[in-house]
């Protein structure tokens, strides 16, 4: 049936004209498939080896092809360009089956010599970066041997615990692309770099991966970083659906959005990151000798952890979105977490009456030592961090009903860096533990006592304390084990240690909290970073 | 201009300010609560019997915390702000008024002082600090960097004011008089700088307090939990949660009232040197 | 050409001192990866050797020289990328930001100045002082936030931080223009008020209003650091303040070059109008 073209047919085609163009300009003019948030900071680097910020990680984890991924929900290990894997009894070989007729982004064909050219340059001495000294448990070098195109054996000089996680890492590069580090195997790459603006990524035409249907992924067509560190500015831009998500939302805008779009903000419960305060335990610290003797005694810190109510800081600076910290582990890390441990109860009687027992006395609600010194110390915390803020401040408090004084000082963080690592002029810093991942190892530098990242005593020459080399002796005992039970035994007695002698005094974990828009499918949020998506390549915008 | 109408805009702001500076000091009694006493079961409170204006983010009483607030921003501001008039007319008066060369290399330091990053003086300083310094150190040195550091702009205003005044047939007069050197400046240049000087330390008195709640981050400024009506106004910053609670703007509307009571009493200062 | 050398050689004096302000402050070794307690101990030397060879500031500075004449300003620590690049890829959105939010600023603190002056009506006067004063208590950064929540540019943002200072200065000056004896004298000959503002009083308060000027381009330049960063601009601004966190040497002692040629050009200018406005008079 011809269609009549009447003045009737004219004004109505005209009116869906313009309510057409009405309904593309007021989805802020964004592409179909495309999947738009914000990175907090400037990413530093693309090169995937490089890698050392949160912004950085980002892009790596959405361009960045991997042998293997810890499956971010379920916490497994999962296959991905290797379609199997073999790790030797003694930790320290591992040999991959790799997945063929892959290309890189830019047509080049992947193959073992790609992983073996991506360790090569991982493990070189000059890097110096997080993800190869994952790898470098011990002195010597790294051989590779291809075995085959799609078949490489890697052999560390020492056993690395929960060697095949960490190459969840590590994002192979081509060995014979001109593009370097930009020819990627992941599903998206970089298209558009607007430095201090906008990263665009865009799809992998060669992405390997298909879903059940066979239909190719990602199913995004690009993907928008846009470039803002302040928190209410991505809030108000996820309110004017200028943006899809949020990977880490705050807590009071968490609640906001609850009331009046609950459908839209996930709380996925506990996470892996720590809230915690710590005492200066250093010898050549310039501290009088007083504070130092103070610091140094284990009643004395576990008197203040028990002054302090961690229920109020979950409760007040959180909203209830957080949990009193237990011990180093996060119980999220089901796996590593001692369930041995009991919760410390707030109780400032306790804690007055221990400190009683190590001689210190009230005096007109002031406390003092067994020499009649003032307990005053300065808790110091970086600045732009309201969260630390209002928890130094409550803990301030806390500390005031047992006589102590404390001063919260907030400094900008190389100040307060350079007085933790370098001047050791401080008393007591509270600070966080962030992108925390769920196997001990990760952190080795921070319990070994000889580490730089010791941070309550950095480098030791020799552990200064029976409990300090206990530790030693336990963390290396469980990195070079392959024995999952024994190296939790190893890791439990270090968590038990580690809340008997309270060097970190454990405040708050944090819950995962998160916004998605309404327009994205697929999203399925959870603790571990990337929160939000962890599963890009299975996510659409509507 | 109506006497009687100027008179009572200067009689309305000094009553006004001597109200807010009554306040300030009567907070030990009017205050229903210390101002770091933490009503942590209210936290965000809205305004209600117990807490007039709601409490803060950790259930301080927000009232108790612009009463005491007032008493250090109101006092130290305005002290800094003197101290940076000051040194405005002695840089840029002087140089304007001598001239030649002396003008010349004194605007040039001048411009330089204005382009450093005085951030990391400020760093600096706050590292020489002990970190148990009182609180009262730490905010008489905050004040006292933001009036050393506060009086680029206007020395370059009144240098030239200066230059012009040098020139004008009184000035001539008075130096056909004999009239020389500092006292020349004293008596007849420096009255003529009043309309500048008046407006530098009006500027200076609200940057200042706004100054002292970012240098918060640098570890000077006013200690928690010591309040200071920078630390107030940086509540305002959470913009989005602010739409819904009018009541945090009170520290905004008490600060824009103080500065323009100060502006209308110093209307007279500013008419006289007219 | 005296004139010349000397702008010059306080611009070289502007970069050396800001390098040595920056090289004394604390935390000038430190960078928040050596946290990362993936890091082993050689890397985290590594870290903070990094910058060893900015230690000695006389010897930083003198290569810094040597490669600008090149032009070649040295590479940031903190975006990995050439300062140069950096400073040609953001500069004109600052200036652009700048330029319009100064002109907008004026056009607002004149408006009421004038109007304030002309109409010497007590009540006009307390509400201009009360508009301007609202806007100065105002933090910059609720500005910006503002300009972001009602979508408006931040030139706009940048206009309201600094009228109410152009505003009270340029008041003030224009009312001790009006107390002077010629005006006394131009209202008995008969002249109009309008002619007599535009006349006779804007001229007088000219050559310093020039000077408040030049000082306005100073305020706008801080102002654009907050408004920057806060509306996501990528302009000059934003970069300041993540290099003063990061303590990147090479870009800070750019940034206070670049900062210190805007301020000496817009200053001297305003010396030479001043100076041509009160031969004019003369």
């Amino acid at each position: 049936m011809a269609i009549k073209i009447t003045r009737r047919n004219g004004i109505l085609a005209a009116t869906l004209a313009a309510a057409a163009c009405l309904g593309i300009l007021t989805r802020s003019a964004s592409a179909q498939g495309e999947l738009r948030f914000c990175l907090r900071s400037e990413p530093k680097t693309f090169d995937p080896l490089k890698v050392e910020d949160d912004a950085s990680a980002a892009v790596r984890y959405l361009t960045g092809g991997v042998l293997l991924r810890v499956n971010r929900q379920t916490q497994a290990l999962e296959p991905e360009l290797a379609q199997s894997w073999k790790v030797s009894k003694d930790g320290r070989q591992i040999t991959f089956q790799l997945r063929s007729g892959i290309s890189f982004s830019d047509g080049t064909p992947f193959s073992a010599d790609d992983v073996a050219y991506t360790v090569q340059q991982l493990m070189d001495p000059a890097l110096h970066s997080p993800t190869g000294d994952a790898f470098r448990s011990g002195p010597g070098n790294t051989e590779t041997k291809i075995l085959s195109a799609t078949q490489i054996s890697i052999t560390f000089p020492a056993p690395v615990a929960g060697l095949d996680r960490q190459f969840d890492q590590v994002a192979i590069l081509s060995a014979h692309s001109g593009k370097k580090e930009m020819a990627v195997l992941g599903p998206f790459m970089v298209e558009d770099y607007k430095p201090g603006a906008t990263v665009l990524l865009k799809r992998n035409p060669n992405y390997w991966k298909t879903d059940a249907q066979g239909r190719k992924l990602p199913y995004l067509d690009s993907i928008r970083l846009d470039i803002q560190p302040n928190r209410d500015v991505e809030m108000l831009r996820f309110k004017r659906s200028e943006i899809d998500l949020i990977n880490s939302l705050d807590s009071e805008y968490f609640d906001k959005l609850a009331s009046t779009s609950p459908q839209l903000v996930h709380d996925a419960g506990p996470s892996l990151d720590s809230e915690q305060m710590w005492f200066n335990e250093v010898a050549k610290s310039p501290l009088p000798g007083y504070k130092k003797t103070w610091f140094r005694s284990a009643n004395f810190r576990r008197a203040i952890s028990q002054a302090i109510n961690r229920d109020d800081l979950s409760r007040v600076v959180f909203r209830g979105h957080a949990q009193a910290a237990i011990g180093p582990v996060s119980p999220a890390n089901k796996f590593w977490f001692n369930a041995r441990l009991k919760p410390e109860t707030c109780s400032p009687d306790t804690a007055l009456k221990a400190l009683q027992g190590e001689g210190f006395r009230l005096e007109n609600g002031t406390l003092k030592d067994k020499d009649g010194n003032e307990v005053i110390f300065s808790v110091i915390t970086n600045s732009g961090n309201k969260y630390r803020e209002r928890m130094a401040t409550m803990i301030q408090e806390d500390l005031q009903k047992i006589g102590i004084h404390v001063n919260v000082v907030t400094l900008d963080f190389p100040s307060l860096i350079e007085r933790m690592t370098q001047t050791f002029d401080y008393e007591a810093i509270l600070l966080g533990l962030t992108n925390v991942g769920l196997d001990p190892s990760e952190q080795m530098n921070v319990w070994l006592s000889s580490s730089e990242n010791h941070q309550w005593n950095p480098s030791e020459k020799s552990p200064e304390t029976p409990w300090e080399a206990e530790i030693d002796r336990l963390m290396r005992a469980q990195a070079s084990s392959a024995d999952a039970q024994k190296r939790k035994e190893s890791f439990d007695r270090v968590q038990e240690i580690a809340v008997e002698q309270a060097p970190f005094i454990y405040l708050v974990n944090r819950n995962a909290l998160s916004a998605v828009a309404a327009n994205v499918q697929g999203a399925s949020p959870v603790i571990l970073v990337p929160q939000t998506y962890w599963n890009v390549e299975r996510l659409s915008v509507k | 201009m109506n006497p009687w109408r100027t008179n009572f805009w200067r009689n309305l702001a000094c009553s006004v300010l001597l109200l807010v500076v009554g306040l300030s000091l009567a907070a030990n009694w009017l205050a229903p609560a210390g101002y770091a006493r933490q009503f942590r079961e209210a936290t965000d409170a809205a305004p209600s019997r117990t807490h007039w204006l709601g409490t803060d983010e950790i259930g301080r009483d927000r009232f108790a915390r612009v009463l005491y607030g007032t008493r250090i921003s109101l006092l130290l501001a305005p002290a800094a702000a003197l101290l940076s008039t000051l040194m405005a007319a002695l840089v840029g008066g002087l140089a304007g008024y001598l001239g030649g060369a002396w003008s010349r290399a004194a605007m040039a330091a001048t411009d330089l002082f204005l382009s450093l990053p005085w951030l990391f003086l400020l760093i600096t300083v706050r590292a020489l600090l002990p970190l148990n310094v009182s609180p009262l150190v730490s905010v008489l040195v905050t004040f006292l960097m933001l009036g050393l550091l506060g009086w680029t702009s206007a020395a370059r205003v009144l240098c030239s004011s200066a230059a012009t005044l040098r020139e004008s047939d009184f000035v001539r007069q008075a130096r056909a008089s004999g009239v020389r050197g500092v006292r020349l400046f004293w008596i007849h240049v420096l009255p003529n700088l009043k309309p500048v000087l008046l407006a530098q330390f009006w500027i200076s008195i609200p940057v200042f307090i706004l100054s002292e709640a970012n240098l918060g981050i640098l570890g000077l400024g006013v200690a928690e939990p010591m309040p200071s009506w920078g630390s107030l106004l940086r509540e305002l910053e959470g913009l989005i949660s602010v739409g819904e609670a009018p009541w945090k703007f009170v520290p905004l509307i008490l600060l824009v009232v103080v500065v323009t009571s100060f502006q209308l009493m110093l209307s007279k200062q500013e008419q006289a040197a007219a | 050409m005296w004139h010349a050398l000397a702008l010059v050689a306080t611009v070289l004096l502007g970069g050396l001192l800001s390098a040595t302000l920056v090289r004394l402050a604390p935390g000038f070794d430190s960078d928040e990866a050596q946290l990362d307690p993936h890091l082993n101990s050689a890397s985290v030397q590594a870290l903070r050797q990094a910058r060893l060879d900015q230690h000695n500031i006389f010897r930083f500075y003198f290569h810094s020289l040597q490669r600008a004449a090149h032009g070649d300003l040295g590479t940031s620590l903190s975006l990995a990328q050439p300062v140069s690049l950096l400073l040609r890829e953001r500069a004109p959105l600052t200036l652009r930001l700048i330029g319009i939010g100064l002109l907008l600023s004026w056009a607002v603190a004149m408006a009421m100045a004038l109007s304030a002056a002309w109409l010497r009506v007590s009540a006009y006067d307390a509400l201009t002082t009360a508009i301007s004063g609202t806007f100065l208590c105002i933090p910059a950064a609720v500005l910006a936030l503002l300009s972001v929540l009602w979508n408006v540019p931040g030139a706009l943002a940048i206009a309201l931080i600094v009228f109410p200072s152009v505003y009270r200065y340029a008041r003030n000056l224009l009312a001790k223009a009006y107390a002077m004896p010629h005006i006394v004298m131009a209202r008995a000959k008969g002249l109009s008020e309008l002619r007599i503002l535009f006349w006779h009083v804007v001229p007088v308060a000219g050559p310093q209003l020039v000077a408040v000027a030049g000082v306005s381009v100073s305020l706008a330049i801080g102002a654009a650091i907050p408004v920057e960063a806060l509306c996501g601009l990528a302009g000059v601004g934003q970069l300041a303040w993540q290099a003063a966190l990061a303590r990147d040497l090479p870009l800070l002692t750019n940034l206070t070059i670049l900062v210190t040629i805007v301020t000496l050009l817009a200053n001297s200018s305003a010396d030479v109008i001043g100076h041509m406005l009160r031969a004019q008079e003369a």
